[in-house]
Formats: C-alpha cells, structure tokens, sequence
C-alpha cells in the first residue's frame, strides 16, 4: 500500500505539492489528472524518492521514502516507473535494456534475466524485437519497452508520467493496451494522465490535481459524470 | 637525376625516432586518458565551485605552450632533486597536458548524457555506480569519441616538440640527417612528414570506423 500523507514539495519558492494525501490500496489504479504544472508528475517522482519532499510523509508498504536510513534502490525494485520520454538505453538493445537491472540490481544470472525479459517483451508485443536497438523502434514501441524493462523487475507498483503525452496519435492506442492489460492482471498502478477515456475506463479512483492538491477524488462516474466543484467540472469541459 | 646521400641506414635511424614518437604518445594518452577520466568525472559530477582549484590546474596545462612546459619541467624537475630522464619528462609532462584537454572531453561527454536516462537507471533500482559504469560510460563514450581521437592525432604530432630536450624522435631525428647531409632537408622532411601520415592515417580510420559503427545502432 502506497501512502501519502500531506506531502509538500516546493522548488524554490514554487509550491509544487501543497499538502498532499491520498492512499493506494494494492490491486488498486489511480488515475491522476489535471493541467499541466499542477504538481501530478512530480508527486510520482517524490512516492519512489527521486525527489526530495519538503513536508509530510511518503510510505510504501511502511517504509517512509524520505527517511535517512531508507535503502532507496532497493525500495525503488518494487515501484516501477515510466516516463513521459520513455528514456531507452540507447546503446544497448532492447533485450538488454530490459535485462539490464535484472543482471546488476538483483543480481540474475544471464540465462533468468533474458527468460523473465522475453516473457515481459512478449507481453507487450515486442518479442520480435529482441535484436533492434532502442533506436530503430517507434515511440510506441520503445514507450512499450521501457513498460516492460520496468516489468522486468516484478514491481509490486507501477507509477505512468504521463506515458503517452510524447506520442504520435496512431501510437497511443497501443501503449493504452499495454497498461489496460496490466491494470487487468491486478497490478496496483497510479496513473499521471491526459486520456481521460483510460482513466474513465481503468480506474478504480480518479484524482484531480489542481495547484498542488488533490482538489476532488472519487470513483471515475463520480468525477467524469457529477464532479462537484466548478474548477473539475471547469477542468473537464476544457479537455473533454 | 636524382641524387642522394639518404641511404638505409638513415631511414632506419629515423624508423627509430619514429618509434619513440608512438612510445611517447602511446605512454602519454594512457596517462592523459586515466588521468582525465578522473578529473573530467569530478568535474561533471560535483559541484562546480568544489572543483574550481582542479579546473585552475588542468587550464594551466592548456594555456602554457607544451614546449615552455617541457623545458620548465625538465630543469625543475633536477633542481627539486628528482632524476629523470628527458624521455621520462616527457611522458609525465605529455600525459598532464593530455588529461587537461581529455578531462574537458569527459566532462563534455557525461554531461551530455540526460539527466532523465540517469533518471531511469536510478528508478531501476540501480546504484550511483551501476549508473555511472552502465548508463553513462557507455553513452558518453559514443560522444568523446571523435574527439579523443583527435586529441590522439594531436598528440601525436605535439610529441615533436620533445626534441628540444634531447629525445631523439621522429622529427628530432631528421633534424640530425639534414644537419650531417646539408643539402637536403627537404627531402628529409618530407619523408618524415610521409612517416607521420602513415602513423596518423590509420588512427584516423580506425576512428571513423569506430563512429560509424556506433551510428548504426542510433
């Protein structure tokens, strides 16, 4: 369980986070949506501490991120993250871009970190793409890779920045396809998002971020269908 | 027709000098390239104020003219009470001057690394090192590259200054020859000047080959 407890996050004197709280139950999908600059990425870059937070507390699974004596690289073996530029390891290919931290992080013998990244890029539809490099694939399909080099590493969560944000149009749908199957197979995931049809569709909850705080939360017909604020309804109208 | 007092023995005389010029510059970009993967990896990765002192030590060994290092080396180095010979003087003198610019190519090669790949190593749950040796190494290896070869080739060349100490190289050998013969340092030069080439010649390649076969992968 992921949790989230009046988290403030300032860079500079830019608020970026202004008293955050919200909790994630495992098995459960939340989708995070709001306009841009509102502070949705950054909390996902603060819940596996590649940023510093300022107040508050961030747990996962009881472990507070922040604290001093938190191992961060090996909490950050169970949240797996994806970014808006999906960030291929350019100089290696796709097969080892996903064996990599398999090899080095948790110390897997070549032979079961290339049987577990065969069966993670399959699963995302690019095992025939084992041999190409990161540099010959459309945005999708490397978008799809890093899904799965993130896979690799059994992930109890999944955090999404935004993933399909850089995507040629005709690519979103796959990338979609790939976390809807996720979300099915019961994966705990907190989605950062502009498809508004996918939060509707997957979500467990839906939160709406609007200067630094969680501004209206609750099941996807509560927000899409009888939001109860002016500024969600204000928000959806402008995206919708 | 063409008439000249060159004869083999005069070739293999400068074959000689040739061979301590790929001595020093082998010995030279080995220590310059260690040397400068240290300073340029300090320099990309802390801060910029904690290094200023490094980077006020490598600027001097940029700004000076090698020759005016090499000549201050070789006298104080004997007046500080250290022997050493005028090829082991080159060789340090070459190898600091070497790290100074390689430093400037590694700090310009892990900086042009993205902070978001490095991001996305971290997020693996991979360590600091793991990063540095997995992610940026090999990515900023892609970059330096090209320039590391030219600072090789440079190099290279710049080992003619060494002469001036008493390391009989390549050009420091020709010298000798158009001394002894008089009327013929053209020729000399240009046979030197041809043993050059055809040291740098595959270097370069070798180079563009390197470049290229990094390309197909991008």
């Amino acid at each position: 369980m992921i949790e989230i407890e009046n988290v403030k996050k300032s860079f500079g004197s830019l608020t970026v986070l202004d008293g955050v709280s919200l909790s994630v139950n495992t098995g459960e999908v939340v989708s995070i949506i709001g306009g841009s600059g509102s502070g949705k990425s950054t909390l996902l870059m603060c819940i596996n501490g590649l940023e510093a937070i300022q107040g508050g507390r961030i747990l996962v699974d009881g472990v507070e991120v922040h604290a001093a004596g938190t191992d961060l690289n090996k909490l950050r073996q169970k949240i797996g993250i994806v970014f808006q530029q999906w960030n291929a390891f350019p100089h290696l290919t796709v097969l080892e871009n996903v064996t990599l931290a398999p090899r080095k992080v948790l110390k897997m013998s070549r032979a079961e970190a290339d049987a577990i990244a065969v069966r993670q890029l399959e699963h995302v539809g690019l095992g025939d793409k084992l041999k190409a490099f990161p540099g010959k694939l459309s945005g999708g399909q490397q978008q799809r890779m890093a899904i799965a080099r993130a896979l690799a590493m059994s992930p109890k969560y999944m955090l999404f920045d935004e993933v399909t944000s850089a995507l040629d149009p005709q690519l979103v749908g796959e990338v979609l396809d790939t976390m809807r199957l996720l979300a099915k197979e019961g994966m705990t995931m907190i989605v950062v998002t502009h498809e508004m049809g996918f939060a509707r569709e997957v979500s467990d909850r839906v939160a709406f971020f609007k200067s630094g705080k969680i501004h209206e939360i609750g099941s996807p017909q509560q927000i899409f269908e009888s939001p109860q604020t002016p500024e969600t309804r204000a928000f959806l109208n402008s995206v919708l | 027709m063409f008439q000249t007092a060159f004869s083999l023995n005069d070739l293999w005389f400068m074959a000689q000098g040739a061979g301590w010029t790929l001595l020093i510059t082998a010995i030279a970009m080995v220590g310059g390239t260690v040397l400068g993967l240290v300073f340029g990896v300090t320099r990309a990765v802390l801060p910029g104020w904690t290094t200023l002192p490094l980077g006020f030590f490598l600027d001097i060994f940029r700004s000076v003219p090698l020759l005016i290092q090499l000549i201050l080396a070789n006298s104080f180095i004997p007046i500080l009470g250290f022997r050493a010979s005028p090829f082991a003087v080159s060789c340090i003198v070459l190898a600091l001057y070497t790290s100074s610019y390689c430093s400037e190519i590694v700090r310009g090669g892990v900086q042009a690394v993205p902070q978001t790949t490095r991001r996305a190593a971290r997020s693996l749950g991979m360590t600091w090192w793991q990063d540095m040796t997995e992610i940026v190494y090999p990515m900023a290896l892609r970059v330096m590259l090209p320039s590391w070869i030219g600072l090789t080739l440079g190099v290279m060349k710049d080992t003619a200054l060494v002469g001036w100490i008493g390391v009989i190289e390549l050009l420091k050998s020709s010298q000798i020859l158009i001394t002894r013969m008089q009327n013929e340092p053209l020729f000399i030069l240009i046979i030197a000047g041809v043993i050059y080439f055809l040291i740098s010649f595959p270097i370069s390649r070798l180079g563009a080959r390197l470049e290229s076969r990094f390309r197909e992968n991008d």
